[in-house]
């Protein structure tokens, strides 16, 4: 038994279909909690008033945007050294999902920017490496939809993903060269959230619990979808597939 | 190698266009953008240097399509291919060839053009110097989104689409070192930075742009 039997896309619709329900509905479950519970049952900030609630989408979605890249690469190695079909549709079914939570993200920082920073927007660090990193994104679904041949496709995009992420973080780094920021650093992993003791400098507890609950809720969405997806595209390349073989008998 | 270097050169030089082409654009660019933000003398000192980067980056990004397109419709590519060369050397070849007919015009041309954007006075040497180093990456990425996007229609503007974010980190640290050089402060970071992602743009990304060439060719 070996996670590489899954690379058989059989073995994986049987196991998707099996998994898909269940992580829909955990997903279900951990957002509305999570976003129930940090809307309406957690405490105003004293400085921020009820703008600090939009943290439990912002901080989950931003870091899915980051993940979701980080999959998309893994997927693309995987490709490129074991040439798994799944792995490729994988990474393909992931970018529209990545490019959706780097915009989710942007949104939600501009309404929080609005009020507390007074601007929508500022080409701070944080903001403007989002704003390439959605760049990325569509440079990467363009090249996937342009391309007629799925192999040749597969490969361009694995690579164009492997170079891509070099130069995002060349950019990441260069960006912070160019300007320093508006935008706070991470106040949530910081000490004492494992151990789960307040201090000033992280987010308090009242916020914490509601936004883990939210982000794991994020995570399984993103899984759901990139499941959904997957099994999607194989299917559809199994109906052309099914497709040609009849048009040629 | 050689051979092909002069190939290349005679053929951008000889079929036209090319040559004087990203030039002409550059000049145009920098002739508008007074009209854009008004001829303040004072406003144009201060964003010259990154309006030429600008200009430039784009002037380079026009010319991109041409490094394999006429090779790959008239089927040299894949003479070139087959040739003993290794295809790392083509690639490299092919964006040493784009940055004589193109990067190295303009950065001979941008000291010029700074005087029409009313570019400070230690700027012109920075300017030149930030270009001179800068411009071989633009080339030798802008090898690898032309690699990526050679067998397709309507790639040029799909190219655009993927060789743009990638030039972000040259633009942030070339600017940078033309901008700092014409406001009189230290540019040694900057240029250490843009002379780091040059070379190693240069030694790395041929690679890639070889295995993407092999793709297309299959």
């Amino acid at each position: 038994m070996s996670i590489w039997e899954y690379a058989n896309p059989v073995k994986f619709i049987r196991t998707a279909d099996v998994l898909l329900p269940w992580v829909t509905v955990a997903a279900v479950i951990c957002l509305v909690t999570g976003l129930v519970w940090g809307f309406f049952f957690t405490p105003e900030d004293f400085r921020q008033g009820s703008t600090v609630k939009i943290i439990y989408l912002h901080v989950p979605a931003a870091m899915m945007a980051i993940n979701a890249w980080l999959m998309m690469l893994i997927a693309s190695l995987i490709w490129i050294v074991r040439r798994h079909h799944v792995s490729a549709l994988a990474a393909r079914a992931a970018a529209p999902i990545g490019a959706t939570m780097t915009v989710i993200g942007l949104v939600t920082g501009a309404i929080w920017g609005q009020p507390m920073w007074g601007t929508w927007w500022a080409w701070d660090p944080r903001l403007t490496v989002f704003l390439i990193l959605f760049l990325f994104y569509l440079g990467y679904m363009a090249l996937w939809e342009a391309i007629e041949d799925d192999d040749t496709a597969a490969d361009l995009t694995s690579i164009l993903c492997l170079v891509g992420s070099v130069f995002a973080l060349l950019s990441r780094y260069a960006v912070q060269f160019w300007n320093q920021g508006l935008h706070q650093g991470s106040s949530v992993l910081r000490a004492g959230a494992v151990t789960g003791v307040d201090t000033t400098e992280k987010v308090s507890n009242v916020y914490f619990m509601p936004l883990l609950v939210s982000g794991i809720g994020f995570v399984l969405l993103f899984l759901a979808l990139v499941l959904l997806r997957t099994q999607t595209e194989i299917r559809a390349r199994r109906s052309r597939a099914l497709l040609a073989r009849e048009r040629s008998a | 190698m050689i051979a092909l270097l002069t190939r290349d050169l005679r053929l951008a030089v000889r079929a036209g266009g090319g040559f004087g082409l990203g030039l002409a654009f550059f000049l145009i660019v920098t002739v508008l953008v007074p009209f854009g933000v008004g001829p303040q003398t004072g406003l144009l000192t201060r964003i010259a240097p990154g309006i030429l980067w600008i200009g430039a980056l784009l002037a380079c990004l026009l010319s991109l399509d041409r490094i394999f397109a006429l090779d790959w419709e008239d089927g040299s590519l894949d003479l070139l291919a087959t040739a003993p060369l290794p295809m790392e050397g083509i690639v490299s070849v092919k964006a040493l060839a784009h940055w004589i007919t193109t990067g190295l015009p303009l950065v001979l041309a941008a000291p010029a053009l700074g005087v029409l954007l009313n570019l400070a006075g230690p700027g012109y040497l920075w300017l030149f110097v930030s270009l001179a180093l800068g411009t071989p990456a633009l080339s030798v990425i802008g090898t690898f989104g032309a690699a990526l996007t050679v067998g397709l229609k309507r790639g040029g503007l799909l190219m655009s689409l993927l060789v743009l974010p990638l030039y972000v980190p040259t633009l942030i640290f070339g600017a940078e070192v033309a901008r700092r050089g014409a406001e009189g402060l230290a540019v040694q970071t900057p240029l250490l930075m843009l002379a780091g992602i040059s070379f190693g743009v240069a030694a790395l990304l041929p690679f890639a742009s070889a295995a993407v060439l092999r793709i297309n060719l299959r």
